[in-house]
């Protein structure tokens, strides 16, 4: 296995960090901030659900915008600007490219996320003074924003490969709600008492990502435990779907012409 | 247009990427049944206010009402028949569903009818039930069929006879409200709890009811009310029985054969009545047929 | 010779063109030429012949509609011939967020050198190429010039055998063309392949042991600058001084042009003795004496007057 990607991946972190992406940490922190003085005046008694609630929601929210639009500018962005030219007279594939691509901003997200969990972690302990044992299972919940990210990311990452950043914001976003309402689209279907629709609703709800796998905000704000089979089972599914869209997405780009 | 690499890539994607999506589609069942268990432990609905919900849908608030009366209907049909189950969403659910499209009928109409059954076909709660028809009334003044409902769930199972009434005057009143409306008031109001009324509302709603499972249920409530009348009649010619010989008959033949009947009587699923050792008449334990819960018949 | 250092069998291309890509544009037409190793190669057309089309494809940023090639007896399809190349691409724009020093490490890195070598390296090359005291300032503040010698750095920063570079002359002021001159100079004394294209001839005529001229994507002819142009001479070009009182020799009084306090005349090389001896004969200070050659700019010229009349009367050329 060839080192590329890596390299690729280290050099796409250093442009969003240079490119001064991290600066949304501020509004969350300040938002963060805002909310825990804020709870305690007004609910009693939830102000710990409100919290983790609150960050929670917006660790999905500030990633998902990370993911998109960041996420459609990296390869077009080095089309446009011509330096995926002297990138590629190099010894490097074009997968290797898109998977390099593809980790640099799965790594800012990450790196994003987490500084979010840690001023999560400090407003939660400054509204409840503790931190119970059931916890953990907002860490779970972040995990699985992580993998919605990845899968969003790549997502992004594919259309990219063949439209402009518009259009591909455009897609992304249809495919993420479009995949947030697959159960939806499947029970309609099945509500439709039409063979055919509910065949096609079905095979509809297994093709589309599925989002709402990734939902554990409200088992987290009640303490849930989550089953570690969900965890795998998640991972797994983010996994696969991420190696299938980035197959997807290295097929179109290896015959792409760059003009 | 490509070279060797690209054809190697595109090979290798037209193998690879067929098999991830059965792999993922097997996965997502896995996970279903994984998040299935999970729901059951606590139900959530994350936000569960309607005005606030059709704020956030940003104009597409009837698609989104659309949305949650699919979630409604697959919310009760996947608990429907479980016994001890509390339909603790439903009302949730149809609430926002009927705040972000007032105009939904169908939503307060089947929505009633899941909120007012008893257990374990419903969330037996015909408070909440009303509330949403009455709802339905003041944002659809024309719909007579609202006002019908109305005074149906009053009727069957709050047995509050003047407010039934009132509400098969107003359905009558309103445009195409049928005739049928104003003799219901009318018997309603005059003999309260009878079989009669009773019949003519389920024979209405079977008649102009299109979801099979409501037809059904308006068929079983036919039945039953068939049923609770004959056994009624049953009673009496067993007692007249007993006047003449003394004792109970133990089968509905033997009135026939005594002469009290001219026929064997049979239940509204074919099979016939029999006797209990209080000598009151009863359906066959083998009869499809279901009584309602509350017997109308006054234990001796 | 062994292999050829770069080998090209009728590369062709064609471009979809109109709103729903039926028509095809020929941008590139059944190209077959071979580099040797060592040589200055020079590819020359003016815009939109077809060169940077023809660097593209070997690079395989764009993929032929026919045709191979191959670098070193390496199909271009191979990912490993690009360890023995290196490509500047026309008018080269760099991560700006990235100073000269972290670009060239990144590429470097890309080479799988160690961390040592790699400091090595990139700081050979920035001095290399005159950006010794520009290392560490971002790329965004570079100007054009410093933007394309940083482009030449990462080009050979792996020390490849070919060198592939897309008008390197391009947009640089004097002082700029005439280093980048001598790195190709460089280069090809170190025995590399260098491959480059213009349309600057006098770049060409300098620098190349061979040149190709490509128009309106085919090519029109190969060979030493002196073989594309006869070599016949057709004229001598001299320069002279009078001195102050003497007057013009008779004989070329009638067609010596005054500029300045200079003379210009121009003879037939075969008269260009008795000319000589005319001016000697009083007293006039010779400057220069130059053979008038055809240029690669007037066969240039040339083609494109042919081309043209060619075409006009056929209309269309798009196929």
């Amino acid at each position: 296995m060839s080192t590329i990607p890596g390299v690729v991946a280290i050099n796409t972190f250093r442009e969003a960090v240079r490119d001064r992406v991290l600066y949304n940490l501020i509004f969350f922190a300040l938002m963060m901030i805002s909310a825990s003085i804020l709870v305690g005046e007004i609910s009693i008694g939830i102000s710990r659900l409100v919290i983790i609630n609150l960050g929670l929601s917006a660790i999905s929210i500030f990633g998902l915008i990370m993911a998109i639009f960041i996420g459609v500018g990296l390869v077009s962005k080095e089309i446009e600007k011509r330096t995926l030219y002297t990138l590629l007279s190099k010894p490097v594939r074009r997968w290797e490219f898109l998977v390099g691509k593809f980790g640099g901003l799965l790594l800012t997200l990450t790196v994003n996320t987490a500084l979010m969990t840690l001023g999560l972690a400090a407003a939660l302990f400054y509204v409840s003074g503790n931190f119970l044992r059931a916890d953990v299972s907002i860490l779970v919940a972040v995990y699985f924003i992580l993998l919605e990210l990845a899968l969003v990311t790549a997502l992004a990452l594919f259309f990219s490969c063949f439209s402009s950043p518009m259009l591909s914001t455009l897609f992304t976003l249809g495919i993420y709600v479009a995949g947030i309402f697959s159960k939806d689209i499947r029970d309609i279907g099945i509500l439709t008492l039409n063979p055919v629709m509910q065949a096609a609703a079905r095979v509809l709800y297994y093709v589309l990502p599925n989002f709402h796998n990734f939902n554990a905000i409200t088992a987290a704000a009640h303490g849930e435990s989550i089953p570690v089979s969900l965890i795998w089972q998640n991972t797994a599914y983010a996994g696969l779907y991420v190696a299938l869209v980035l197959i997807g997405a290295s097929a179109v780009f290896s015959g792409r012409n760059l003009k | 247009m490509s070279g060797q690499s690209h054809t190697r890539s595109l090979g290798f994607a037209l193998i690879a990427i067929p098999i991830l999506f059965l792999a993922i589609a097997w996965l997502q069942t896995r996970i279903d049944v994984e998040t299935r268990t999970i729901a059951q432990q606590k139900e959530e609905l994350l936000l569960r206010s309607g005005p606030l919900l059709k704020k956030l849908s940003l104009g597409y608030d009837s698609l989104l009402a659309d949305i949650y009366w699919t979630r409604a209907v697959q919310y009760y049909g996947g608990r429907v028949g479980n016994a001890g189950e509390k339909f603790e969403l439903l009302w949730p659910l149809l609430d926002i569903t009927t705040s972000l499209d007032p105009k939904l009928i169908v939503a307060y109409r089947f929505g009633a009818i899941f909120l007012s059954e008893p257990a374990p076909m419903g969330a037996d709660r015909a408070d909440l039930a009303v509330e949403l028809v009455k709802r339905g009334v003041a944002a659809n003044p024309d719909d007579w069929r609202l006002d019908s409902d109305l005074g149906f769930l009053y009727y069957w199972h709050l047995k509050n006879y003047p407010e039934a009434s009132a509400a098969y005057l107003e359905a009558s009143k309103k445009k195409d409200g049928p005739v049928l409306m104003k003799m219901m008031a009318a018997e309603v109001a005059a003999k309260g709890n009878s079989f009669s009324a009773s019949t003519a509302i389920w024979s209405e709603i079977y008649d102009t009811a299109q979801d099979p499972a409501v037809k059904k249920n308006a068929f079983q409530h036919l039945q039953s009310l068939q049923a609770q009348q004959d056994l009624l009649a049953l009673d009496k010619y067993a007692e007249d029985y007993r006047r003449r010989n003394g004792r109970y008959p133990t089968t509905t033949r033997e009135l026939y054969e005594s002469g009290v009947l001219s026929g064997v009587p049979l239940d509204p699923a074919g099979i016939a009545y029999i006797f209990g050792s209080d000598g009151k008449a009863q359906l066959d334990p083998n009869s499809s047929v279901i009584l309602d819960k509350p017997s109308k018949r006054s234990p001796r | 010779m062994g292999t050829p250092a770069i080998e090209i069998e009728g590369l062709t291309k064609d471009y979809a063109v109109g709103f729903w890509r039926k028509r095809m544009r020929r941008s590139l037409d059944n190209l077959t030429l071979q580099v040797q190793e060592g040589e200055a190669f020079g590819f020359l057309g003016p815009n939109g012949a077809g060169k940077t089309t023809t660097l593209k494809l070997l690079m395989s940023l764009i993929f032929p509609t026919a045709g191979t090639a191959r670098v070193r007896g390496r199909s271009i399809d191979n990912v490993r011939m690009h360890r023995e190349i290196g490509y500047l691409p026309e008018q080269p724009y760099f991560y700006d967020y990235l100073t000269a020093r972290e670009l060239l490490d990144y590429y470097a890195r890309l080479f799988g050198y160690p961390a040592i070598e790699r400091r090595q390296r990139v700081t050979r090359f920035l001095e290399h190429v005159g950006l010794a005291d520009a290392g560490d300032v971002q790329l965004r503040k570079f100007s054009k010039g410093m933007l394309q010698r940083v482009g030449i750095a990462q080009a050979i920063i792996h020390d490849p055998q070919v060198v592939f570079l897309d008008e390197p002359m391009s947009g640089l002021d004097p002082v700029g063309r005439r280093e980048v001159r001598d790195i190709i100079l460089d280069l090809k004394r170190q025995g590399r392949t260098v491959f480059f294209s213009t349309h600057i001839l006098s770049d060409a005529e300098m620098l190349c042991d061979r040149v190709a001229v490509l128009l309106g994507g085919k090519l029109q002819g190969v060979g030493a600058p002196g073989e594309i142009v006869s070599m016949e001479v057709y004229g001598m070009e001299i320069f002279f001084e009078m001195r102050a009182g003497s007057s013009l020799p008779t004989a070329l009084a009638g067609h010596a042009a005054r500029i300045g306090e200079r003379y210009r005349v121009e003879v037939q090389e075969e008269q260009l003795y008795s000319a000589l001896e005319q001016l000697r004969s009083c007293e006039a200070r010779i400057l220069s004496v130059t053979p008038r050659r055809p240029t690669l700019e007037d066969y240039f010229l040339k083609l494109v007057a042919r081309d043209k009349a060619a075409a006009h009367p056929a209309g269309e050329s798009a196929r």
